[in-house]
């Protein structure tokens, strides 16, 4: 018992360490993966049906494949196209090379399509009086998507992301699969450096625990600033 | 290598991967269908627990909830993987000491992990459901003189089902994509290290990734349908 | 006096049924027009009609003297044949909605200066002077850092005026401002209608309130299955009705 206290004083600061991976890891895929589900959203609502089908089938094929086949496919497919091509000698092999970027791209593509699905529905849930009024009032196409209907669904679906991005947090713990050492990736090296299975994982454990209630908290900050007008008259 | 040699690699004779990658569906399905089985007793109880009158219930259960939502689905696995096996070990060396080797069965012990976190997700979705049934239900088999279990059993849970099904549907769905994490314990068969095999025998990464995807949208698409199918025949009667 | 909007023989079809069968008026500046007719006569697909938020099948609509140019189509409906033409002239006709139909997620002042700002491109500051003053107007002034959820109704569509009449409109359309509003919030948004009035803003008014159509309209159009069948002043269009139908339709809403 007390080694295993000993154990966990002396990992901790290593695990800590780690947790600045797992938050960028997360805050860029969901920066990322929200805004690319902006153009699928509008894409799987579009009349053009060459617009329409994609975007429908991307959403599709995201929602229905498991994560970590996305990121094996992206990590190991896309890098088995560069070795002994010009991108080796480029200045960006260095990154091409990083499971970091790769995970970043796989986890904003999946983000991309779960989000677009939840934008999608709330775009259809804007009250068709709200658009009208805009269109009574001369905005164009662009201006009553921009103006009225987008902040109206972001507004929402708010409470919606607010779940997702808990699960993109937790789903961040993929990356250590492809070579990451953020949080969960540290915590299997500990455990074979260590030959000790619970201290590492308890810890880590705890420290996404700890990630998820602050994030909670935050994104109930924000939600509660973007949703003002909602709270029931005074 | 050309397309058509590509795909030869997919053939199902002994040079071929295409009978392993059909083996890995079938572990999968299997996997997927024992853990979800797995899931539904815990819900269930998980509900009865959140819903009960007993504060220590309520409690294990919302503790248990909260924990699963908050840890990654990896670190679960591996967790309860791990003691699982050590707790299996122990009971073994009890009994003998010949078993001091013993290899957990690693089906086994993913089975379970992954049952286990999807219990807690079910937990919500039963009690949601319960809460949905309209107590006039249960006020009029109360007044029927049926007993708490007879009123469950006869009343509530047959229910359950309409209001509980779009939710049990996502888990399956969950469930299906979520099996794919047992890959990472090892030999473990399942479609998604036959991916990983095949890639990193023939180097055709990207090739058998998407072969191994396109399975588990096949695995999406039949289950929607089913899913489908059965919403529609639970729904009778209502609409 | 000039002719502010003029309305020629519209039609309009929902699938195969006809529910304008060649409507025409005539609005002098200055005027408010007041429509009146049972439900499904047509009366709001009319006004939607007039600035286009329904496609009319033919007919022509000027605004100020300028036709909104059309262009049928095969299969005999019709098309605007400049969107940009369209957006111009909509911007000259505000529109009052039945249910407001504000924008939730901006406070009332935001609501107010929305289109003045993008539509009409003026500067913010300018937009904001004018909106108070509008919102001074219709008496929420100190409503203005509110979200439209805070306030009742009758606030809610004063708000709504307010931001019609932001856009400096030629034409205001209303489409039954007083129809969801409690009985107790609709005297204070019929006394702004007929201030608005006074001031000889050109209107066109569907209305279920006989009484202010009575008082404040120059003219009463009593429109019948996609038909007007009477109109002219009020004293005659109500003191004494021509039509049956009208003399039925009177007494029913009346009572
Ligand atoms: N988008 C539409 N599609 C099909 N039919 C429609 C549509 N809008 C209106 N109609 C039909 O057109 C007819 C006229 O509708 P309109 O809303 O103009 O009547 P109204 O005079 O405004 O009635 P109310 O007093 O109830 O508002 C009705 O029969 C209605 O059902
Ligand atoms: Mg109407």
């Amino acid at each position: 018992m007390d080694d295993s206290l000993a154990l966990f004083i002396e990992i901790v600061p290593t695990l800590l360490a780690a947790v600045p991976v797992t938050l960028v890891l997360t805050f860029l895929s969901a920066v990322i993966g929200n805004t690319l589900a902006l153009p699928v959203a509008v894409g799987s609502l579009s009349p053009h049906i060459y617009l329409r089908y994609p975007s429908l089938f991307y959403i599709f094929v995201m929602r229905g494949t498991p994560l970590l086949a996305q990121t094996y496919l992206i990590y190991y497919g896309l890098g088995e196209l560069f070795p002994g091509t010009w991108v080796q000698q480029s200045f960006l092999w260095p990154y091409l090379r990083d499971g970091f970027w790769y995970a970043i791209f796989a986890f904003s593509l999946n983000t991309a399509g779960y989000t677009g699905e939840i934008l999608r529905g709330a775009i259809l849930a804007v009250p068709k009086g709200e658009i009208e009024a805009a269109r009574a009032y001369g905005f164009s196409r662009f201006l009553i998507f921009w103006r009225v209907t987008l902040p109206r669904a972001i507004q929402i679906c708010l409470p919606t992301m607010t779940g997702e991005t808990i699960l993109l947090l937790k789903a961040t713990s993929l990356a250590s699969l492809i070579t990451v050492w953020e949080v969960m990736g540290t915590a299997r090296q500990i455990q074979k450096v260590t030959f000790r299975v619970y201290e590492p994982l308890i810890a880590a454990g705890i420290l996404y625990i700890l990630m998820v209630f602050i994030l909670t908290r935050l994104m109930m900050v924000v939600e509660q600033s973007i949703n003002r007008h909602r709270l029931a008259s005074v | 290598m050309d397309q058509a040699s590509l795909f030869s690699l997919l053939s199902f004779g002994p040079d071929g991967w295409g009978m392993r990658f059909v083996e890995g569906l079938v572990v999968t399905v299997e996997v997927s269908v024992a853990a979800y089985c797995i899931s539904l007793i815990l819900g269930l109880i998980g509900a009865g627990a959140k819903l009960s009158n007993s504060k220590v219930a309520r409690g294990i259960a919302d503790l248990y909830t909260t924990l699963v939502r908050a840890l990654p689905e990896l670190l679960l696995l591996l967790l309860i993987y791990f003691s699982g096996a050590d707790a299996l070990k122990f009971i073994l060396s009890l009994i003998s000491e010949d078993f001091e080797d013993f290899e957990i069965n690693t089906f086994a012990a993913a089975v379970a992990a992954l049952g286990f976190i999807g219990g807690a997700y079910m937990t919500e979705v039963m009690r949601g459901a319960i809460l949905s049934i309209p107590n006039s239900q249960i006020e009029a088999a109360k007044a029927c003189g049926m007993s708490r279990f007879l009123t469950l059993r006869r009343v509530i849970l047959p229910q359950m089902l309409r209001y509980a099904l779009p939710g049990m549907g996502n888990l399956w769905l969950s469930a299906t994509k979520d099996s794919s994490l047992i890959s990472v314990l090892g030999n473990t068969q399942d479609l998604l290290f036959m991916g990983y095999r095949a890639s990193a025998v023939t180097k055709h990464y990207g090739f058998f990734y998407s072969v191994a995807a396109i399975l588990f949208l096949a695995i999406t698409i039949i289950s929607m349908i089913v899913i489908k199918m059965l919403e529609a025949r639970v729904n009778r009667g209502y609409r | 006096m000039d002719t502010t909007l003029k309305v020629e023989d519209l039609h309009k079809k929902f699938g195969a049924v006809e529910v304008l069968k060649g409507v025409s008026l005539e609005a002098r500046t200055g005027d408010v027009i007041a429509m009146i007719g049972s439900s499904g006569s047509g009366k709001s697909t009319l006004l939607r009609c007039i600035n286009l938020l329904e496609t009319p099948n033919s007919g022509r609509v000027y605004v100020n003297g300028e036709l909104i140019r059309m262009k049928p189509l095969q299969d005999g409906t019709a098309k605007p044949e400049d969107i940009k033409q369209v957006e111009r002239i909509r911007s000259k006709l505000a529109m009052v909605f039945q249910s407001f139909n504000l924008w939730t997620h901006r406070t009332i002042l935001e609501n107010v200066i929305e289109a003045p700002i993008h539509v009409l491109g003026l500067p913010r500051k300018e937009a904001i002077e004018r909106a108070e003053i509008l919102l001074a107007k219709v008496g929420i002034a100190e409503k203005r850092n509110f979200y439209p959820n805070h306030l009742s109704g009758g606030q809610q569509q004063r708000a709504a005026i307010a931001r019609a009449l932001a856009m400096e409109p030629s034409v205001l359309l209303f489409d039954e401002p007083t129809s969801a509003l409690d009985p107790e919030l609709i005297g204070e948004v019929l006394q702004v209608m007929r201030k608005l009035a006074e001031e000889g803003r050109t209107m066109l008014v569907v209305t279920h309130e006989i009484g202010f159509a009575r008082d404040v309209a120059s003219e009463i159009v009593f429109l019948h299955k996609g038909q007007i069948e009477e109109k002219g002043p009020p004293r005659e269009v109500i003191g004494s009705p021509k039509s049956e139908r009208l003399r039925q339709f009177l007494s029913a809403t009346r009572h």
